[in-house]
């Protein structure tokens, strides 16, 4: 798949995929999206970049491993349950805190990190997946 | 349960266990010699239940217990009544002597630790069947004695021999575990009892109940297996691969008293009825003479008294299940005596084949002036075992006579059956406990003495307790069996224990027992080829019986993995939406609840070039003449889906839609590249249709299903309940995002656990060398 078109494309592709996965998952508490599409977007992003340039390059712009990032991502997703814990509520009540950043309320929420580490899961497998796939057996 | 709170009950329950998990560091500090401070652990115990003899024996029954899962209405409880405290004393009891005896036992054994470690728990496990009182603390202290007792069978681990005699121990009494456990189940799901406390107190009106008997041979299932009852039995006699010390606390005080505790201690309520006196006595009966045959055919000492273990157990049962009051009192008396005399000649053995180097018969003789003291206590418990004058065993055998003799109507076939068996486990106890010191002494044992204080301690007071029991026969009376009696038969007992000789029927089938004992020990030889020759002649046994279905087993399900995993993907896959696809449309043929067409189409223009996209996808699949073109068509399909969803107010499930069409697309085209599939579809035309005819039977199936639904009222309870609250609540507007994050949230966690644990198990086998390529590459050159 070394088409020109598809190799000058691509990086940009990517990288507004990424971006809009992220965009995606943020908005997920109020509008369509969330953790699982978002990561399902850079995922296929991550894909796109490596039939274009090949795995190595991919390996080497995540810089981590992207089993690791989902482990990381299933950690964040379980820490975001303890706070509740402390609070001597169930594991995994979502907490709210609503602190003036430069002066415009921001919404902040436990549930928000549990979506993160949802994301995260869900990019890492998925892109571990693919990437592993589209390495040609030497 | 009245109150909760932790007593010394408890403690003395905990006790064990605590002291097996400080075991191995003991041992590493203090040696062989640990096994004087561990003894203290089971002695404590002891003591602390000589304690409670005076408010037991005054009538009182000791119950306490904690909620341990209180929306299931399970507690860990206990209840300590005679029969509980019968039980408890003879477990941590002869558990003190037995680890003093381990400790010299198996003195510079390099597991030493492990092995106090192991008879510890069990010793704990025991300990707490006995006395637990909840179903489920019961079966749970149940199969622990079943895996403990593993550990220590096949303790001597590198031997083949004692892990089959484990496994086997393991796999016939957990299995009756899980019967009991099935029994126990029923009682607290359809009859409303949850302990033995309330079972006991239903009394005989349990009988009358539609589950009984169902209960009763689930509850028999168990007990039976523990106890080693015939068909049952070749699990304790291989269980001699074990050390000497397990063998001597499993076979008197323990384990296989386990299923006769079951069996006296559920005597309240189920007894008395006809399955009972029928089902007992059989059983009990075929076991007694099974195990007396098996017993003087074998030459081992421990394997004999293996065996008598299996008949005295046979014994109990067939009394049990008389429940005839004098017979039980017979049993109850016998059971305390059985475990002074087999405990002390299972140690008794071990210390000949210690000093002696050999069990074998054969080869024994003459050690008497060489291990005075083991040769005493020997003498003793085979006195005791025998059922002669002043001892323990002598009671029981008139109690149990006079009993059967006064029973109902099949008395005189157990008696009969009894008189038999005790005097072919006469001349047993006597082969074991005098003829390895009498007669001439082989040349090669001459270096034979008397071993230490560890050695011969357990059985000298055990043979001192088996005369002495009956000396104090007031006390054994007052503190021991009668209350025992009061919570096995009920009522107000009277066991009139005494030493005194009656002359009655009774002591005459006693004659006829010595006589039988007597003739059976001096023609021991001649008996002994005659069993063999028997047992040869029938050539199968249970033993044998037990591999051919562990081996039948394996390798029927060796067949079966071979038939359904055979390699061939297509067939999983043929086979698994085979499967779908009867399970979707049977279902609707059967219970006549095949859909009506919907009838009405409206749909606008927009949605009507949708679904013709999605018809186009699908026929692009159906013509494609190369894969890759197939899996795309296939996305063009999915895409029209996910647009059905967009128009149709699902916009999270459309975006996810896309998505996975779009990954899964990707992802099908890597997979192709790796796994060498062909390029285009070679398949027959037979193959051809028989895979379409699924297809379309699974889409069949699916719409089908999908217009029966939506055919229903929609309930919308649950869906009113997130879009009233996702706001309130959960501070969102997403329900669907919501839900996942907030709602089910733990759902999620284990669900993107899964995720990453497929992804890794994914990532296994892509690294993974495929073995089969290279054996294909191989056949191919060929």
């Amino acid at each position: 798949m070394s088409t020109v078109i598809f190799r000058a494309i691509a990086p940009y592709l990517t990288a507004l995929m990424v971006l809009f996965s992220v965009f995606v998952l943020l908005r997920g508490h109020n509008n369509p999206g969330g953790g699982f599409i978002g990561g399902l977007i850079a995922a296929s992003a991550f894909a796109i970049y490596g039939i274009a340039y090949g795995v190595p390059p991919v390996r080497r712009a995540l810089r981590f491993h992207p089993m690791g990032i989902a482990a990381f991502g299933l950690v964040v997703a379980a820490l975001a349950g303890v706070p509740s814990l402390l609070g001597g509520k169930p594991f995994l009540t979502a907490l709210w805190a609503y602190p003036k950043i430069f002066g415009m309320e921001v919404a902040i929420s436990t549930a928000t990190f549990f979506d993160i580490g949802v994301y995260l899961v869900v990019v890492g497998t998925i892109t571990s997946v693919a990437l592993s796939l589209e390495e040609r057996e030497r | 349960m009245q109150e909760s709170q932790i007593d010394w009950t408890f403690l003395v329950m905990a006790a064990p266990f605590l002291a097996a998990f400080v075991a191995p560091l003991l041992k590493r500090l203090l040696g062989s010699g640990a096994a004087w401070i561990l003894a203290a652990a089971p002695a404590a115990m002891f003591v602390y239940f000589i304690t409670l003899i005076a408010p037991v024996a005054s009538g009182r029954v000791i119950a306490n217990g904690f909620a341990w899962a209180p929306s299931l209405q399970i507690n860990f409880s206990y209840r300590l009544d005679g029969l509980s405290l019968l039980f408890a004393l003879l477990v941590s009891g002869i558990g003190t002597f037995i680890l003093i005896y381990a400790g010299a036992y198996l003195k510079g054994h390099v597991h030493q630790g492990r092995f106090f470690s192991f008879i510890l728990l069990f010793m704990g496990a025991m300990q707490g069947l006995v006395l637990a009182d909840d179903f489920m603390t019961l079966f749970v202290f149940w199969e622990l004695t079943s895996i403990t007792s593993f550990l220590l069978i096949g303790f001597d681990h590198t031997r083949e021999a004692a892990r089959r005699a484990a496994l086997q121990a393991l796999v016939i009494t957990a299995g009756g575990g899980l019967c009991l456990l099935a029994g126990l189940l029923i009682m607290t799901g359809l009859v409303g009892v949850h302990s033995m406390s309330e079972a006991i107190a239903l009394g005989s009106s349990f009988a009358e109940n539609p589950y009984y008997l169902p209960v009763l041979i689930l509850l028999l299932g168990g007990a039976f297996t523990k106890s080693a009852q015939f068909p049952f039995h070749s699990w304790l006699a291989n269980a001699m691969e074990a050390p000497t010390p397990v063998s001597a606390y499993l076979h008197s005080a323990t384990m296989v008293k386990a299923g006769v505790y079951l069996l006296l201690r559920i005597h309240p309520f189920m007894g008395e009825t006809v399955p009972w006196t029928t089902i007992l006595p059989l059983f009990g009966g075929a076991t007694l003479l099974a195990g007396t045959l098996l017993a003087l055919r074998q030459t081992d000492l421990k394997l004999i008294l293996a065996y008598t273990t299996v008949a005295s157990l046979g014994l109990l049962v067939m009394l049990t299940g008389t429940s005839n009051e004098t017979a039980i009192l017979g049993a109850l008396v016998y059971l305390l005596a059985h475990s002074l005399f087999k405990g002390g000649l299972f140690m008794m053995a071990g210390s000949v084949d210690h000093e002696a180097g050999t069990r074998d018969l054969r080869e024994l003789g003459g050690l008497g002036l060489k291990m005075p003291v083991t040769f005493l206590s020997g003498l003793v418990l085979a006195w005791a075992m025998g059922g002669l004058f002043v001892t323990l065993g002598f009671f029981a055998k008139e109690a149990m006579y006079e009993g059967l003799l006064h029973g109902e109507g099949t008395a005189p076939v157990t008696l009969g059956v009894a008189v038999l068996g005790n005097g072919l486990m006469f001349a047993a106890a006597f082969a074991v406990g005098l003829l390895p010191f009498i007669g001439k002494r082989p040349e090669n044992l001459s270096g034979a003495h008397e071993g230490p204080i560890g050695l011969w301690l357990g059985p000298l007071v055990l043979a001192c307790l088996s005369v002495a029991g009956i000396v104090f026969a007031a006390f054994t009376q007052e503190a021991l069996i009668g209350p025992t009696l009061a919570a096995v038969a009920g009522a107000e007992p009277h066991p009139n224990l005494s030493y005194a000789i009656h002359v009655n029927e009774a002591f005459a089938a006693s004659g006829v027992t010595w006589a039988i004992g007597i003739l059976a020990l001096l023609a021991l030889r001649p008996v002994r080829r005659a069993i063999a020759a028997v047992l040869d002649a029938v050539g199968w046994g249970p033993d044998r019986g037990f591999d051919q279905l562990v081996n039948g087993l394996t390798n029927g399900s060796a067949a079966v993995t071979r038939f359904i995993q055979n390699g061939d993907l297509e067939r999983y896959l043929s086979i698994t939406f085979t499967v779908l696809a009867l399970a979707l449309v049977v279902p609707l043929l059967v219970f006549g609840e095949w859909p009506a067409w919907p009838e009405t189409f409206a749909l606008a223009p927009h949605e009507w070039a949708v679904m013709g996209l999605a018809v186009v996808g699908l026929i692009a699949v159906i013509v494609a003449e190369n894969r890759l073109t197939a899996i795309v068509s296939l996305g063009i399909q999915g895409f029209a889906v996910a647009l059905i969803y967009m128009l149709f107010g699902a916009p999270d499930l459309s975006f996810t839609q896309f998505m996975v069409e779009t990954l899964s697309v990707v992802i099908l085209a890597l997979v192709m590249t790796r796994l060498s599939l062909m390029t285009a579809d070679r398949r027959s035309m037979f193959q051809r249709v028989k895979d379409g005819s699924i297809a379309l039977a699974c889409g069949v199936g699916t719409a089908a299903l999908l217009v029966a639904v939506t055919n229903q009222p929609f309930d919308s309870r649950l869906s009113d309940f997130f879009a009233e609250h996702s706001r309130t609540i959960a501070h969102g507007r997403n329900i669907v995002n919501v839900i996942i994050v907030d709602f089910r949230g733990l759902d999620t966690l284990g669900e993107i656990a899964v995720v990453m644990i497929t992804g890794l198990a994914i990532l296994a086998l892509l690294r993974f060398p495929a073995p089969w390529r290279q054996t294909r590459a191989v056949e191919e050159e060929k």
